[in-house]
């Protein structure tokens, strides 16, 4: 296929949601919702015409050449600060090094996201939104900056290049550097049309160019959220109700006070804190308190209850999220296949926990944080005080891992709560025990497969996806006719041959509120496909490589990973030689979501005991157009690490009403010596671009499964691996 | 006042000998490149020095840091084997989000400086103890060993 035209409008709202053909399939919420007619009503408005050295939203060029981008997706770790910036001045033409990147400002109309529409980063969607509009934005400030020289110099402006943020007029060999025509060509009317750069001659995109974050990130000069110091501040620390939903009874504050440094004790309805000269002070005041809660209607709630009503609600009857012939009327009989696989819920657990800084006086607020929701937070900020949202001012950061946890704002909300009762600015922090038990997690989910088999290949299919609904309390526009396109992301639409289908979602919510978790839908729905496909494969004899393959024909880019992984793997020859009495196995699975398609291959060795080791994970990923190949196989080593921890260690469980973990010794994630080796392999491509930051944490856990699977002859259908299950004559 | 040697400067201050090193850096000092990450000394994201030696600062109360140096990630780049490693850092690109990585790379130059040629098993050893949620495992070990060829 030939790359995407690369001639492109200008930089009106329009052109930016027309740009919404080249985004993958599924990930498309935005031109579903209401606010996509409104802003596409606002892009016939007449373009503003700049002022001062900005160029437009993203673009600021100061009169000493110094160039500020404001970037519009939220920098957390998946180097998007750098692949942004990369488009830009790819455009642009600057070097990287002279860049410095800004953190957008909540404005909706600006930086609001062409995927979502709000004005957020995830769900791997960074590359497919912002390529287009960045560049563009960088060739149109690129265009205005030769024509201002063009007159300058009384020159056609044909007769200009520009390179490293110079502007040279070859005949006569005069220059001008940006800086020193940025204040005139800032003032002239952006064209309408601006040519993009043709791709054989990118000196940025596509290539392995340095992070710009890292620098300081090596020497701990980065300030995330948690680092920041006001004048006058004071530290905070709380806890809340540990039943979910529970208040606040009763409470003596004296032994709070009674702790050095302790100022204050605020009690809220369902939450206590303790404000400090310093967070080691707050939390010993926390500690020294004996908080009689009130626990509330939740107080009996418990896992087994959460898995069987979860389970009863996938009895049905679901929402059709697609359906294909008619699918029920052939799986009434013939050769048939069921089983349902079952997720836990998770935390993110990135290692900034939660943490917010709020300084309320005068009517007014300012926070500073790390989001990847600012508007979200400005909204539930407002809404926490009573004021309107030109009231708060959001100072965004660098965030110390996101995954799906700084896309909600509770922890925002609650810091803003108790900073109202404080003189003078609050930096509130959560204790790790508070940010694994207080927040919102992946859904449990169920997922019931049932599939006819006939010479070999599937007739028939029937996907069950039940959960609660993220979409519906994140994005409510989004939830639409019963169906969670979330959830079913990865089941609506399958890269294999199925024959007729039918994929429903069950909306069951119970008290646990849930998020977006890295890797969201896909990592339920795929993974439950996945292990399906090597049920079905192993009961008929057949290897599930050979198996999968004969249900790819018509899709070459699945196969052609699937294929790659496998070779890479060495499939079919036998795993390396492991600990004596380990039992050892090879397993394959396969993903195509966020407009990607990634396979992997994991060899693990199972003790008699049952413990898990992986050994080695090789990935083959087809990802599209690439703008920072470094970037992208760190994203899916790291996609993959996450993965690994969820399969092997991940849950989220409750007990009277109350998460039973707290903290990494009883929420593992994995630690270096228990790291297998991890070969990324890249299809070279120029399909567009798809995400990257999940599908590596999406087809891990499968692989892994399917790997434990041929190991032990049993297949777990309940996440993360149960050891007793698997432990030698178990 | 209590004194204290922090990256090579002598400090006073005035804290309650039961606080952790890891507050005063970060609440009193304003050092804050040093991380909090989980308290319970499951992390390592609050690694520091004391004379090379690297402990978990959230678990090390001041009143016992002696005379003893301090070194955190602010002052590791003075050290030759703390060079070497953020050097390596930054060719390999190991970091992704950034906040383990003050204390991963308190952990290597801990290593690096008694072991000059660390090996997959001496730096599953030294570097167990430090989480990285982003998962930049596979490039820290690369990393190890690119200082130590270094
Ligand atoms: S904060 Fe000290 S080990 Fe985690
Ligand atoms: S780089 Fe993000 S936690 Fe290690």
């Amino acid at each position: 296929m030939p790359p995407a035209p690369e001639a492109a409008a200008g930089l009106s709202r329009r052109s930016i949601l027309s740009g919404g053909g080249a985004f993958a399939a599924g990930l498309l919420i935005a031109i579903e919702l209401p606010w996509a007619a409104a802003r596409a009503a606002t892009a016939s408005a007449p373009e503003p015409v700049p002022t001062g050295q900005r160029f437009n939203a993203f673009i600021h060029i100061a009169p000493d050449d110094r160039v500020t981008f404001t970037l519009p997706a939220v920098e957390m770790g998946q180097g998007v600060y750098t692949s942004q910036s990369q488009c830009i001045a790819e455009e642009l033409d600057v070097a990287l090094d002279k860049v410095v990147a800004a953190h957008a400002p909540p404005d909706q109309a600006n930086y609001g996201s062409p995927v979502f529409v709000v004005q957020a980063t995830g769900g791997s969607t960074t590359t497919m939104a912002w390529s287009a509009p960045l560049r563009r934005a960088g060739a149109t400030a690129r265009a205005l900056l030769v024509a201002a020289a063009a007159a300058r110099l009384r020159v056609d402006p044909a007769s200009l290049s520009t390179e490293n943020g110079v502007i040279t007029h070859g005949p006569s060999g005069r220059s001008l550097r940006y800086g020193e025509v940025a204040d005139a060509a800032s003032r002239l009317k952006p064209p309408t049309e601006v040519a993009l750069k043709d791709p054989g001659r990118f000196r940025l995109i596509g290539k392995p160019v340095h992070r710009i974050d890292t620098p300081d990130k090596a020497i701990g000069k980065t300030v995330y959220g948690i680092d920041v110091i006001l004048p006058g501040m004071k530290f905070a620390t709380l806890r809340s109700s540990p039943v979910l939903g529970g208040k606040v009874g009763n409470v003596d504050q004296a032994p709070a006070l009674a702790v050095p440094g302790v100022k204050q004790v605020i009690v809220l309805d369902d939450l206590v804190a303790v404000v400090a000269d310093n967070t080691w002070s707050a939390m010993q005041g926390l500690n020294a308190l004996a908080i009689d809660w009130a626990p509330g209607a939740n107080a009996g709630l418990d896992q087994a209850t959460l898995w069987s009503d979860l389970e009863k609600a996938s009895q049905g009857p679901g929402a059709v999220a697609k359906k294909e012939g008619d699918a029920l009327a052939k799986l009434k009989d013939g050769t048939l296949f069921e089983a349902s696989y079952e997720l836990p819920y998770l935390a993110h657990a990135p290692m900034e926990m939660t943490n917010c800084t709020v300084h309320v006086q005068g009517g007014a607020c300012e926070v500073w944080t790390g989001t990847q929701v600012p508007g979200f937070a400005q909204a539930g900020a407002a809404k926490a005080l009573g004021i309107t949202p030109d009231k708060v001012t959001i100072n965004n950061h660098l965030i110390g891992g996101g995954f799906g946890r700084r896309l909600e704002v509770d922890g925002v909300i609650k810091a803003v709560r108790i900073a109202a009762k404080v003189d003078g600015p609050l930096k509130v922090i959560w204790s790790r025990e508070e940010d694994i038990r207080q927040q919102l997690y992946r859904p449990l989910y169920h997922e019931r497969l049932k599939a006819r088999l006939e010479n070999g290949r599937i007739t028939a299919w029937h996907h069950r996806v039940t959960g609660g609904s993220v979409l519906a309390h994140w994005l409510p526009p989004a939830f639409k006719d019963g169906v969670d396109s979330d959830a079913v992301d990865g089941a609506a639409e399958v890269p294999y041959a199925v024959g007729d289908r039918l994929v429903e979602f069950v909306r069951h919510e119970s008290a646990v509120p849930v998020a977006f978790w890295r890797g969201v839908g896909p990592n339920g729905s795929i993974f439950a496909i996945e292990c399906f496909m090597d049920l079905i494969a192993r009961k008929t004899g057949v290897d599930p490589l050979a198996f999968r393959r004969g249900l790819l024909e018509k899709n070459a880019r699945a196969l052609g990973v699937l294929n790659l992984a496998a070779d890479k793997a060495g499939w079919g020859t036998p795993a390396p030689s492991l600990p004596s009495g380990a039992r050892r196995g090879r397993g394959i699975a396969l993903m195509n979501a966020f407009g990607s398609y990634l396979a992997a291959v994991a060899d693990v060795a199972v003790s008699d005991e049952g413990d898990v080791n992986v050994t080695r994970l090789v990935i083959a990923a087809d990802v599209g157009k690439v703008i920072n190949p470094d970037i992208l196989q760190a994203q899916i080593q790291g996609g993959a690490v996450f993965g690994l921890s969820a399969v092997l260690f991940g849950k989220i469980t409750f007990a009277g009403g109350a998460v039973e973990q707290g903290n990494f010794n009883d929420y593992r994630i994995l630690r270096i010596d228990e790291m297998p080796a991890i070969e990324v392999h890249i299809v070279p491509s120029t399909e567009n671009s798809g995400g990257i930051g999940e599908p590596g944490t999406v087809v891990t856990q499968p692989a892994v499964a399917n790997a434990v699977y041929a190991a032990t002859g049993v297949q777990l259908t309940r996440m993360p691996i149960d050891r007793a299950l698997i432990a030698k004559g178990a | 006042m209590p004194e204290f040697t922090i990256n090579g400067e002598k400090r006073d201050v005035d804290v309650p000998s039961d606080m952790p090193l890891l507050w005063m850096l970060r609440d009193v000092l304003g050092m804050t490149g040093t991380k909090f990450g989980c308290g319970i000394a499951q992390c390592g994201a609050c690694t520091v020095h004391l004379d090379g030696v690297a402990v978990r600062s959230c678990q090390l109360p001041v009143g016992r840091v002696g005379n003893r140096a301090i070194t955190t990630i602010e002052g590791i780049g003075n050290t030759s084997a703390g060079a070497k490693i953020q050097k390596a850092w930054i060719d390999l690109e190991v970091i992704q989000c950034g906040y383990c990585q003050p204390g991963q790379i308190m952990s290597a130059a801990a290593l690096l400086a008694g072991n000059p040629a660390p090996d997959d098993a001496d730096i599953d050893a030294a570097m167990a103890g430090n989480l990285c949620r982003c998962g930049t495992y596979v490039r820290i070990r690369e990393g190890i060993k690119h200082a130590a060829r270094s």
